[in-house]
């Protein structure tokens, strides 16, 4: 043994290691691979070899060479093994390579599992740390769902290296396992306030990297978040909390509201720019959600347009880049603060840096308008000719059509020299935008009549020119021009001057090297022009020019006729066939024009892309249903037909091409470029080549010398559009010199959708197009369905992970985690004792709630959030609802028996109310107007609630008694089952209620009863201690006396005392008579007759050992401060052979808590009693607090008679009521033995006085 | 989310590679390849950011980028980071690295690229920002090499001496 490793040892003496192999690679550059290939040889060897050493040294300069390019993969086994080293030396060298080129591919890699638990489990946190962050590199679904559970205990690690990477590794293991998402949830949302900064940060990044795909589902999350922002003053976990909320604020306005102040705050104040421009970014994002509903944040705004200017205005090119990136999103809803600055993103479009100038033009798209458009155009024209690599210029090809083409080609005014534009866009070699330009070509020429004479000339030249377009069949995304081009020329054929030469330049061979589809509109617009030139001549004397042509097809179209493509044929050999014919009739002098043209009679429409899908669908049609039997073997296989015939319509063809075209053009460019890197004979081509035009048919197989000519040639006959840029600017003077004349007795005429004209400023106004155009709008089917469908992508791994949170171990309605859903935990013996907190949570949930399931839950949401509109309605119902509570409230009228416990020990306390979250956040939201002293608090209503309000506006009122047929069917589903859920809500509700009955309960100091009837505490958490709200009176030998006081909620100036006498002695009590000394504010109320200060006789008599109880009205008139009334109780001692007369003093305490009365609220009127910003707040921070959450509610809820309107995890919020109608409302959290309450109520005093008795609540135990 | 770190050299050989998605490892070379085409072709005085090349993901992707002498460091991230807070980063990192070789150059990379990766995971771990306090870093950095110093002293060996 000892021999072998020595033996292993000198071996080694004579091994490379990392920096020697590297050394050899340096010093082998001629032959590196061979080189490399025998180093490579070694290194087989030395993974053959036992010693671990020389494994893991093998290991370590394989993962150089992987990242040299070469396939280290046949290693995989022998990384495994220098993982599984016991010396952390070689483990990291494993780890490091397993993540270097293990993938999900990776077969061996279902053997590391135990290898890495072990590691994780290690004492040394730096193997722990080795395996996690290897892991978080390869995790598989595997991996993922077979450690999820031990990655989950890491996070309660004690040492931070540790939790921070557990935290982090969690995001990759839900992305493989989402199903670990809901377990592992509470978790990781405890480590946001995890005290190590570290820890917090990853679980911010983690959170925010769900919440990023998933928004809805951690809305709930924002008061937390909100919380750490002001708080935080890592720029890092700001920055991340800052974008997250960029991306909450679409789905919740009042979080925008809340946001800007701190945000502003933070503009204001920040000195890190990374964190400034984030800040703007996130107030940019509040505005545009608040945009619909909010009018005045005009300061915002324009704060954000400054600081944005200040940075584009940087000397840093980075900065200038982000100020345009931001400024583009400002643009969408604020065009006219960003149009102030022109000047600027003008300027931007000459700078140096491509990134920079490519933002500028996304946000030129703003800046044109009518008068400048022309302007701008030329300009980018320019950069076209200027412009090196494709990409740029693409881009501009793309931008300037987008430009142009906005909304209806609102802003052109000359179709002219639109038409130009496109014409001298086809000059672009090598663009992959042929067919955009294209699709633009035929859709002007289609819905502009007035300019289909202009537009069939420039097609009959660049039909002519057309040598010049496919001179590069490499290059031929541009012939797609030629597709537009003929169809044009064909159509419009009656506009040609020339249709014979055209008709020429359709049938050249050189023709038949196009692409097939494009041959195929040729051949059939070639019949087109045919019958044109068939009319012309027919009519006059002139039979041999009609004849010639005939000869001419006859003689041309056998070439298309052998065409490859079916399409191209078919169509040569019918129109071949027919031509044919028609030549036999001419020569017998028969007259066929007619005949002809009415084979293309009839003129195309321009249909709306989605027309087709829009189509409603009749009644009684099932779309689904099959109407044949399906065959047993699939067909689909068979060739589809491409469907020529439906490219005809522009802008059908457009999108699928598109997709088609860019995809495939996309990976033969790279192909390409590949062999060209490869090909060291390649010289790259000056990008400058062919921007000649030339017009001498016929020479183009002649090589000729590339001319870098900065002004392209001008082509005789193709018009140049810089001269409409004079000719415009000379019709508008003339046309405003005429106008001072006429005084606007032109009506301009708008069509369609270019009635948005009118927004332009007003100067525009002025501006007359050069032709009356005319634009067709598209037809759309009648009855079409308004539908928008943004589908996502079905592949995007992160919808698995929409999965809702909000209800997890929530306290009220929560769903609980199903067995299924459970983590995976090892079935060791020793660990099947060791089951994770979540384990066990919800067994003991009665199937019922679980079947509330999140969906249901947000629907309720959202109908609560919407309806807010309409709640008036519901208000109303509520109150009812309400009164009826009230009439059942048990009267506590001072009688009777104590109230029997064991009736409330079985009372599960059932959910209160279904969205918990909703109101929690609603809590938090609604401080905000109470927060900021804006200029709107003036008003210190309608802020919180006119936001929602209006956004909302529209939403369809659920109310609504018939859905109406015109609404799709989803909607109305998911109406039908709001009103059910509304239904189910209330018989919950009322079903709790009865229940809730028992909210003050009279004990007996020594009942022991349970009385975990609170609402709020559902889980089946460990008991409650026995708790009793009777506190001593008085006590001495004889007698003791525990009292305990509510409030009467039917008169607003009565509360009752309770008082249980309690014999202590062996003798009889009697004639016990209890009197207090009354005060201004609180009175005994005496029976009539009784003097003032008379006391009041118990009306019962104590044997020995026995208690009972009375009770004791009084009346008190402000109940905003606690009092204390001094009192005497007197009774006689009656033993068998004497009787004393004893006196006994106490002072009895009214405490302000005494006041209130237990009343159960509804989330929703909870929280529009919240929002409506009447409300005093307050807060209270308990320290060190060391009982569960549900008991320190039940003792809230016990002790001070509030109840738990909604309860997450470890945050509720809770309600109660003042005899004399005051409001209070709690919301309390808990964290690490830390309670904090905030608490809001319309009397401040009265609010400041029960949180001190609650506090001192909490300082007793 | 990181997509990919790269770190190369002003003639395009890498120095370092961290993919955070698996691609193949010619794919790899070829984005390598590209990303330095993009790249290179910049002046020094223009932004540091540049639209995502084709082979990383989709248009969500943005390179981000700084050139320190002869390397430039590169990374690949998509639109849930802070273009200026991975700047920083980067700016970190360096300063780490900076620390840890004593006077960090190309060389200092070149040989001992599996220290360079070390230091990276502390930093950033599957794609996320771990850390980005430096002096925690080099703690953590330094306590695995004594770790690692300590086990060659105690259990070999012959080639230490060499």
């Amino acid at each position: 043994m000892a021999l072998k490793i020595v033996k292993g040892s000198i071996d080694r003496m004579f091994d490379k290691n990392l920096q020697d192999l590297v050394r050899g690679i340096r010093n082998h550059k001629e032959d590196e691979a061979k080189y490399i290939s025998t180093c490579i040889d070694e290194i087989k060897q030395e993974l053959k070899q036992d010693n671990i050493a020389v494994k893991a040294n093998a290991v370590c300069k394989l993962t150089y060479l992987q990242m040299l390019g070469y396939d280290v993969s046949w290693a995989a086994f022998n990384i495994v093994e220098v993982m599984s080293s016991s010396k952390f030396t070689y483990k990291r060298i494993g780890y490091l390579a397993a993540s270097q080129c293990f993938h999900e591919g990776t077969d061996v890699i279902m053997l590391t599992t135990n290898q890495i638990r072990k590691d994780l489990s290690s004492p040394n946190q730096y193997d722990t740390g080795v395996a996690l962050t290897g892991l978080s590199c390869f995790v598989t679904p595997d991996l993922a769902r077979d450690l999820a559970n031990d990655i989950m205990t890491l996070m309660s690690h004690t040492k931070p290296y540790i939790r921070k990477k557990a935290v982090l590794i969690m995001y990759k293991v839900f992305l493989k396992y989402p199903e670990s998402l809901r377990p592992a949830f509470p978790r990781l949302k405890e480590k946001l306030e995890d005290p190590d900064p570290g820890v917090q940060s990853a679980a911010v990044n983690v959170i925010c990297e769900l919440a990023r795909r998933n928004p809805k589902n951690y809305l709930s999350l924002a008061p937390l978040f909100f919380k750490l922002m002001t708080s935080s003053t890592n720029n890092w976990v700001l920055i991340k909390i800052i974008k997250l909320f960029g991306a909450l604020t679409p789905l919740e306005p009042r979080l925008g509201k809340k946001l800007i102040e701190p945000l502003t705050n933070l503009i204001h104040s920040t000195s890190a720019m990374s964190l400034l421009y984030e800040c703007v970014n996130t107030v940019i994002a509040v505005l545009i959600s608040l945009s619909s509903g909010m009018p005045n944040h005009s300061a915002s705004i324009q704060l954000c347009v400054q600081k944005l200017r200040i940075l584009i205005e940087d000397s840093d090119q980075n900065l200038k880049y982000l100020g345009l990136l931001a400024m583009s999103k400002i643009l969408k809803t604020h065009p006219k603060s960003v149009q102030s600055h022109k000047d600027l993103i003008l300027q931007c479009l000459d700078d140096k840096d491509e990134s920079i100038r490519l933002r500028a033009l996304d946000l030129l798209y703003g800046m044109v308008s009518k008068k400048n458009l022309m302007e701008i155009v030329k300009k980018l024209m320019l950069h076209v000719d200027k412009a090196e690599g494709t990409t740029y210029r693409d881009e501009l090809l793309t931008k300037i059509i987008d430009i142009c083409s906005q909304s209806n080609y609102q802003y052109i005014t000359n179709f002219e020299w639109y038409i130009s534009i496109l014409v001298e866009l086809t000059r672009l070699e090598g663009t992959r935008h042929g067919h955009l330009i294209a699709s633009q070509m035929l859709d002007v020429a289609i819905r502009v009549k007035a300019i289909r004479v202009f537009a069939v000339a420039q097609m009959a030249m660049l039909l002519d020119n057309a040598h010049l377009l496919t001179g590069n069949m490499q290059r031929n995304g541009i012939c797609e021009v030629l597709y537009a081009a003929a169809w044009i020329c064909g159509e419009f054929s009656e506009h040609l001057e020339d249709p014979m030469q055209t008709l020429e330049a359709m049938l050249r061979p050189k023709v038949a090297t196009l692409p097939g589809h494009i041959q195929a509109v040729y051949v059939q617009n070639a019949a087109k022009l045919f019958s044109t030139v068939l009319r012309k001549h027919e009519g006059s004397t002139d039979s041999q020019a009609a004849q010639e042509t005939s000869q001419l097809l006859i003689e041309r179209l056998p070439l298309f006729v052998q065409s490859a493509n079916l399409e191209v044929q078919e169509r040569a050999s019918c129109i071949l066939q027919l031509v044919k014919y028609i030549q036999k009739l001419q020569q017998k002098d028969v007259e066929v024009a007619e005949e002809v043209s009415a084979l293309f009679a009839g003129e195309l429409n321009p249909v709306a892309p989605k027309a087709q899908k829009k189509v409603p669908v009749p009644d009684g049609l099932d779309l689904d249903a099959w109407i044949n039997e399906p065959p047993s073997e699939s067909e689909s296989e068979d060739e589809k037909p491409k469907a020529v015939f439906a490219k005809e319509e522009p802008k059908h063809s457009r999108p699928r091409h598109t997709e088609v075209d860019e995809k495939e053009l996309a990976r033969r460019r790279e192909a390409r470029k590949q062999e060209q890197a490869n090909n060291p004979f390649y010289i790259k081509s000056s990008p400058s080549s062919q921007k000649v035009y030339q017009d001498a048919p016929g020479v183009e197989h002649i090589p000729v010398v590339q001319i870098d000519l900065s002004v392209p040639l001008k082509v005789p006959g193709l018009p140049m559009s810089d001269q409409y840029l004079k000719l415009e600017e000379e019709r508008r003077q003339k046309e405003k010199a005429d106008k001072k004349k006429k005084e606007k007795k032109k009506k301009r005429e708008k069509h369609g959708k270019g009635k948005r004209a009118d927004s332009g400023p007003e100067s525009e106004e002025d501006i007359t197009p050069a032709h009356h155009v005319d634009i067709v709008t598209e037809e759309m089917p009648e009855n079409a369905l308004p539908s928008d469908d943004d589908d996502k992508d079905p592949n995007d791994p992160h919808k698995a992970l929409d999965i809702d949170l909000d209800n997890l171990l929530s306290g009220t309605n929560y769903r609980p985690l199903a067995d299924s859903e459970k983590l995976p935990v090892r079935t060791h013996r020793s660990e099947a004792l060791k089951s994770p907190v979540e384990e066990g949570d919800g067994e003991q949930i009665p199937q019922e709630t679980k079947k509330r399931s999140s969906k249901e839950k947000k629907e309720k949401k959202k109908d609560k959030d919407k309806d807010r509109k309409k709640s008036k309605e519901e208000k109303k119902k509520k109150k009812k609802h309400k009164h009826d509570v009230d009439e059942d409230e048990p009267v506590e009228l001072p009688s009777e028996e104590p109230v029997q416990l064991e009736d409330t020990s079985e009372v599960a306390a059932p959910p209160t109310s279904t969205s918990a979250e909703a109101s929690d956040l609603d809590f938090w939201l609604s401080s905000a107007p109470v927060a900021p002293p804006t200029k709107e608090a003036t008003t210190p209503d309608p802020a919180p609630s006119s936001g929602p309000e209006t956004s909302l506006a529209a939403a369809p009122d659920s109310e609504a008694d018939e859905p109406k047929d015109v609404e799709p069917e989803e909607a109305k589903s998911s109406k039908h089952k709001k009103k059910k859920q509304k239904k189910e809500k209330e018989k919950d509700e009322k079903k709790e209620k009865k229940k809730k009955r028992h909210h003050h309960h009279h004990h007996h100091g020594d009942g022991g009863g349970e009385d975990s009837v609170q609402n709020g505490t559902m889980e089946e958490e460990e008991p409650l201690p026995p708790m009793s709200n009777y506190c001593l009176l008085a006590e001495n030998s004889y007698i003791k006396m525990v009292y305990d006081i509510q409030g009467n909620l039917q008169d607003g100036s009565q509360v009752v005392v309770s008082v249980i006498f309690e014999n202590k002695s062996d003798s009889f009590l009697k004639s016990m008579e209890f009197n207090v000394l009354d005060s201004l504010n609180s009175k005994l109320q005496r029976p009539d007759g009784a003097g003032p200060h008379d006391g009041l006789v118990v009306p019962f008599q104590l044997p020995p050992g026995v208690s009972n109880e009375a009770r004791f009205v009084f009346s008190v008139q402000s109940i905003v401060m606690p009092q204390k009334l001094k009192g005497t109780l007197t009774f006689i001692v009656k033993s068998e052979d004497s009787s004393t007369h004893e006196k006994l003093d106490f002072k009895l305490h009214f405490t302000c808590t005494s006041y209130l009365i237990t009343t159960p609220c509804y989330s929703d009127a909870y929280a529009k009693l919240l929002e409506s910003g009447d409300l005093k707040s307050s807060s209270l921070r308990l320290e060190g607090v060391n009982m569960p959450f549900h008991h320190l509610l039940a003792r809230i809820c016990f002790h001070h008679h509030f109840s738990v309107v909604e309860r997450i995890d470890s945050c509720a919020s809770m309600y109660s009521r003042s005899i004399q109608g005051h409001h209070v409302c709690l919301l309390v959290k808990t964290a690490d033995q830390t309670v904090s309450i905030d608490a809001k109520c319309d009397e401040p005093s009265l609010l400041g006085n029960v949180l001190d008795e609650i506090k001192q609540t909490f300082s007793q135990c | 989310m990181i997509k990919a770190i790269l770190i190369f050299n002003n003639h395009g050989k890498p120095r370092l590679s961290k993919f955070y998605e698996h691609y193949t490892e010619d794919t790899e070379q070829q984005i390598i390849r590209e990303t330095f085409h993009l790249v290179s072709k910049r002046d020094e005085n223009v932004c540091n950011f540049l639209e995502g090349g084709m082979l990383i993901g989709g248009s969500d992707n943005k390179l981000i980028y700084r050139h320190y002498a002869t390397l430039y460091f590169v990374f690949c991230v998509d639109s849930s980071e802070s273009e200026l807070g991975i700047l920083d980063l980067i700016q970190v990192f360096v300063e780490t690295l900076d620390k840890c070789f004593e006077n960090v150059c190309e060389l200092d990379l070149i040989f001992h690229v599996d220290k360079v990766h070390n230091i990276l995971a502390e930093m950033v771990m599957g794609g996320m920002v771990l850390e980005t306090n430096m002096n925690e870093i080099i703690t953590q950095v330094d306590a695995q090499n004594k770790m690692e110093k300590s086990e060659t002293f105690i259990f070999q060996s012959p080639r230490q001496d060499r």
